[in-house]
């Protein structure tokens, strides 16, 4: 191949590059080795963590069951390997996948359009933030401190840069809902959106209407945003909401210490164009076939370029397609039952350790609980709750708990003795 | 003739709605061992859905033929050659989906006590470090989701010290052959974005960079090699030049695969940049991501970059969320950890000399791809390339045929199109990127293909403009997809 090029050795395929800009020495990384000692490495590694522990964190990522079929479609070479469906004839599988994806989110958010994937919640909260400043003209955005810190603070960093002043709005100390008298207060004409979650970061179900409602009065869109998505199979859809963005870890996506995850955005038609990230849509073949391909493209970075509504290139496929096939295996009734069996599961365990607070709760709440205690369950095996001092000062000592349908009640038994003692 | 492919047989498979009737279910659960929950009386009326309207319904051998079929559809990188310029589509180690998935790290909670995170948090001050040393620089940051994130993030990161400057300035400068992500990244990122005209050569016109480089300037980004897969020879003193008014040089580093082990961007001039791990470090592409976007800076930098850092305190490591400078989170969590698995994996397989070996390899195939369809294709900047190469449809277009008909043609050969239209400094754009992991065997079937279909325009162009023509979805109406949007099932 060289002779083929007029070259002598291999060194002469980088004489353009500056004789100052090259690296005259070796790459300080080890040799390569087999693939035996990768995984014999690897395995040291998963060997220090938490495999084997029972375990009550949520607070934003969820121990559910991963049905085996997940891992058996997403390991097809023909998902895995492929790249973005630029080049429709040949990518209809994927395009299909992400259509019924898109359709799906519709059905569960009750939202008229969703996109093909947004990194995670953390992101695209701060994404439906920025479409609302553009649908509305205006800039400044209220969030619900008992949305996820974490979400907060993403939307923080990006506001900042955009010169979008951000304002947040208390809760309820007896419900842990958010506080409407002090959302009607902050809300005025100047505001573009209104940001909620629900179930909310302490688990409890927000009012979603009476927001809504708050924010349409002053001409403001109301963002929805979830992180248990679990929750949308027994939970009334946010109709009243103008934009969801949600996450959709819940759905056969493993915690994978916080990632990979995929995002979802979802919103009213009439802001279709004002939507982030890419979008499948259908349309015909030559012959007249129904075929899908990616759309609306006019907004996106690669033609936009500097007036793109986003600048997401590469999002979140593979992980889509996993949620996309926990949806279509567990379909309606499944999803449903799920959604029972998580709300039974942490109703038991709120029967025996008693919720701080007193509005509704899916399948995590707030409790008050000894300091020590997750030291103690950890010498059973059992990783508590997440102590929420760090977020909110004013909570003290309380925890968050979640129970799934994989929490065993033993467990639950043994951590409600330990909050007892 | 079309040597790689002969047609056959794929079944045809509706949408899951249209196969979905009442009663069908795919899962099982276990019993409930605790007592169940009215909805009603839990959660009160208004707030319990009465079902998911529309929500399929199917049986679990359905979703297994649904999705098995579907897949059938797709090319991939499994089935031959994807020479995407710009996309880096290597072959993706299964080793690296195996270690990913194991239990202790794929079931690792992020808010999990640290004591029981040691493994997970190891993968990550190790990968830092790798990628600290291939980039030739002093500090990096796995948070970012992809390479637009990662875009984001460095822009972010010389605002905050333009800002503790005293003024974070108005502009980034984006050469007009970058990627679209630059300018959308730089507008996100609250700034004006002024374009630079490229010189004749398609590189970096230091007289015109001169001319737009003051105190306004953040930064410039640049991506090197440039789109045309050329090294830009001038980058050093380009940098010299920003620099000089205390501007910084931003590197995309899309087409890091051509330098790995070769030169590092530290090494000549880049202030900060990112690395795409779905391309140079081979994590799957997944059809669209998941990707991992770290963001790499010099010294200076590293104050402002992301909450929380991984610190190593009496042998064991912690989290720091308290650095005053950051310019705070900008993802929830540590980043796609999944992705900085199988990424180190790459890197542990490959070592530092299997690392060096990709490259020339990668440079190499692309250099014998120029050579051999030099004679067939124009080639508008005719001088050695790196890892891409970058032809016009110029002679075929005398014919008729552009560059995105002979990129469906392709289809019909057994290959991937390559990438096209792009970059827009070169009318009718044909970006070939073959990568390292193409033998000589797969390199030639393509070649041969390309020269095949020039002879095609040359005898009966009609057969290239109607391509492709043995796939089962013939060419999509975009226009009423996009005139009509329809993007979501309807009964």
């Amino acid at each position: 191949m060289l002779s083929a090029c007029g070259l002598q050795s291999a060194e002469e395929l980088f004489t353009q590059i500056p004789a100052q800009a090259r690296l005259n020495r070796p790459l300080d990384l080890a040799p390569g080795i087999s693939e035996y000692e990768i995984v014999d490495y690897f395995r040291g590694l998963a060997d220090h963590t938490a495999a084997g522990y029972a375990t009550f964190l949520g607070a934003g990522v969820y121990n559910h069951y991963r049905p085996v079929l997940v891992d058996t479609v997403v390991s097809r070479g023909e998902f895995l390997t492929s790249y973005t469906p630029y080049q429709s004839e040949i990518s209809q599988g994927t395009l299909v996948t992400i259509f019924e994806f898109q359709t799906m989110i519709c059905q569960l958010t009750g939202m008229d359009v969703a996109n093909a994937s947004m990194y995670d919640a953390s992101t695209a909260v701060p994404e439906a933030a920025m479409m609302a400043v553009r649908v509305t003209g205006r800039s400044r955005v209220l969030v619900a401190r008992s949305v996820h810190p974490e979400y907060r603070a993403v939307l923080a960093t990006y506001a900042k840069n955009q010169g979008l002043p951000i304002e947040e709005f208390g809760y309820d100390a007896e419900t842990g809902q958010i506080d409407l008298a002090d959302l009607e207060a902050r809300l005025d004409k100047q505001t573009a959106c209104v940001i909620i979650q629900s179930p909310n970061f302490f688990g409890v179900i927000e009012n979603v209407r009476k927001a809504a409602d708050l924010a349409h009065a002053q001409g403001a869109l109301l963002i929805f945003t979830f992180s248990e998505a679990v929750s949308l199979g027994i939970l009334e859809p946010p109709h009243d909401a103008d934009i969801v963005a949600g996450e959709m870890q819940s759905f056969a996506i493993p915690p994978s210490y916080g990632g990979p995850f995929v995002g979802t955005i979802a919103s009213k038609e009439k802001f279709i164009r004002q939507l982030p990230g890419r979008l499948v849509g259908q349309t015909t073949d030559s012959r007249g076939d129904r075929a899908f391909c990616l759309t609306l493209a006019t907004r996106e970075q690669h033609i936009r370029r500097e007036k793109a509504t986003s600048n997401i290139c590469t999002n979140q496929a593979l992980i889509a397609l996993m949620a996309t096939v926990f949806m279509e295996l567990y379909g309606k009734e499944g999803l449903r039952e799920l959604a029972l069996q998580n709300l039974a599961k942490a109703h038991y365990l709120g029967s025996k350790v008693k919720p701080r607070f007193t509005g509704p709760y899916f399948n995590e709440f707030v409790a008050e609980a000894p300091e020590e205690i997750n030291e103690r369950l950890l010498e059973k095996k059992i990783i508590g709750g997440l102590p929420l001092k760090k977020f909110y000062p004013e909570l003290g000592n309380a925890i968050l708990l979640c129970a799934t349908e994989m929490t065993k009640r033993a467990d639950m038994d043994t951590l409600a003795e330990a909050c007892g003692r | 003739m079309i040597k790689k492919v002969r047609p056959h047989i794929t079944q045809n498979e509706p949408l899951i709605f249209e196969r979905s009737s009442p009663g069908k279910v795919g899962y099982q659960l276990p019993a409930l061992d605790v007592p169940a929950v009215d909805p009603l009386a839990a959660l009160g009326e208004e707030n319990v859905r009465t079902e998911i309207t529309g929500f399929p319904e199917v049986s679990e051998v359905e979703v297994i033929r649904h999705f098995t079929r579907l897949s059938t559809w797709n090319y991939a990188i499994d089935l031959g050659m994807y020479p995407l310029g710009s996309c880096t589509m290597k072959y993706n180690p299964r080793i690296n989906e195996a270690v990913a998935r194991l239990e202790g790290l794929a079931w690792a909670h992020p808010y999990q006590p640290e004591s029981l995170s040691q493994g997970a948090m190891e993968v990550i001050a190790r990968l830092e470090s790798a990628l600290c040393e291939i980039a030739g620089l002093d500090a990096v940051t796995l948070q970012p989701a992809a390479g637009a994130h990662g875009e984001l993030t460095g822009i972010l990161l010389v605002r905050a010290f333009l800002e503790g400057q005293g003024n974070p300035r108005k502009k980034i400068l984006v050469p007009d052959s970058a990627h679209g992500t630059n300018p959308a990244t730089a507008g996100i990122a609250g700034y004006a974005v002024q374009n630079i005209r490229s010189n004749d050569q398609g590189m970096i016109d230091l007289a015109e960079l001169s001319k737009h480089v003051d105190e306004n300037v953040a930064a410039l980004m640049v991506t090197n090699p440039n789109t045309l897969g050329v090294f830009e020879e001038n980058i050093v003193r380009a940098a010299e030049i920003l620099h000089a008014k205390g501007a910084m040089v931003y590197m995309d580093g899309a087409n890091m695969n051509a330098l790995v082990g070769i030169t590092r961007p530290g090494d000549f001039g880049v202030d900060v940049m990112h690395l795409n791990l779905h391309k140079t470090f081979s994590t799957p592409h997944g059809g669209g991501g998941p990707g991992g976007g770290p963001v790499a800076v010099k010294k200076h930098l590293e104050p402002f970059l992301p909450l929380p850092r991984l610190q190593k305190i009496q042998d064991a490591w912690t989290w720091n969320h308290q650095l005053p400078q950051s310019i705070g989170k900008v993802r929830a969590f540590y980043g796609n950890f999944g992705v900085l698995v199988r990424a180190l994996a790459y890197i542990l397989a490959h070592g530092g000399p299997g690392l060096r070996n990709a490259t020339v390899d990668a440079v190499m195939n692309a250099n014998y791809i120029r050579h051999k369809l030099r004679p067939y294709f124009d080639l508008p900047y005719d001088r050695p390339n790196m890892h891409e190469v970058v032809f016009s449809d110029d002679r075929q277009a005398a014919k008729g045929v552009r560059t995105g008909d002979i990129a469906k043609r392709l289809i019909d050969y057994g290959f991937h199109p390559y990438t096209v239209s792009f970059p827009m400094i070169v009318h009718g754009a044909m970006m070939i990127e073959p990568t390292e992991t193409e033998s000589k065997n797969e390199l030639d079937l393509f070649i041969d293909a390309m020269i095949s279909i020039a002879k095609e325009i040359e005898d009966e162009p009609e057969i290239v403009l109607k391509a492709p023509h043995l796939t089962r979805t013939t060419r999509v109406d975009e226009v009423t997809a996009a005139r009509k949007p329809n993007l979501r099932w309807q009964p």
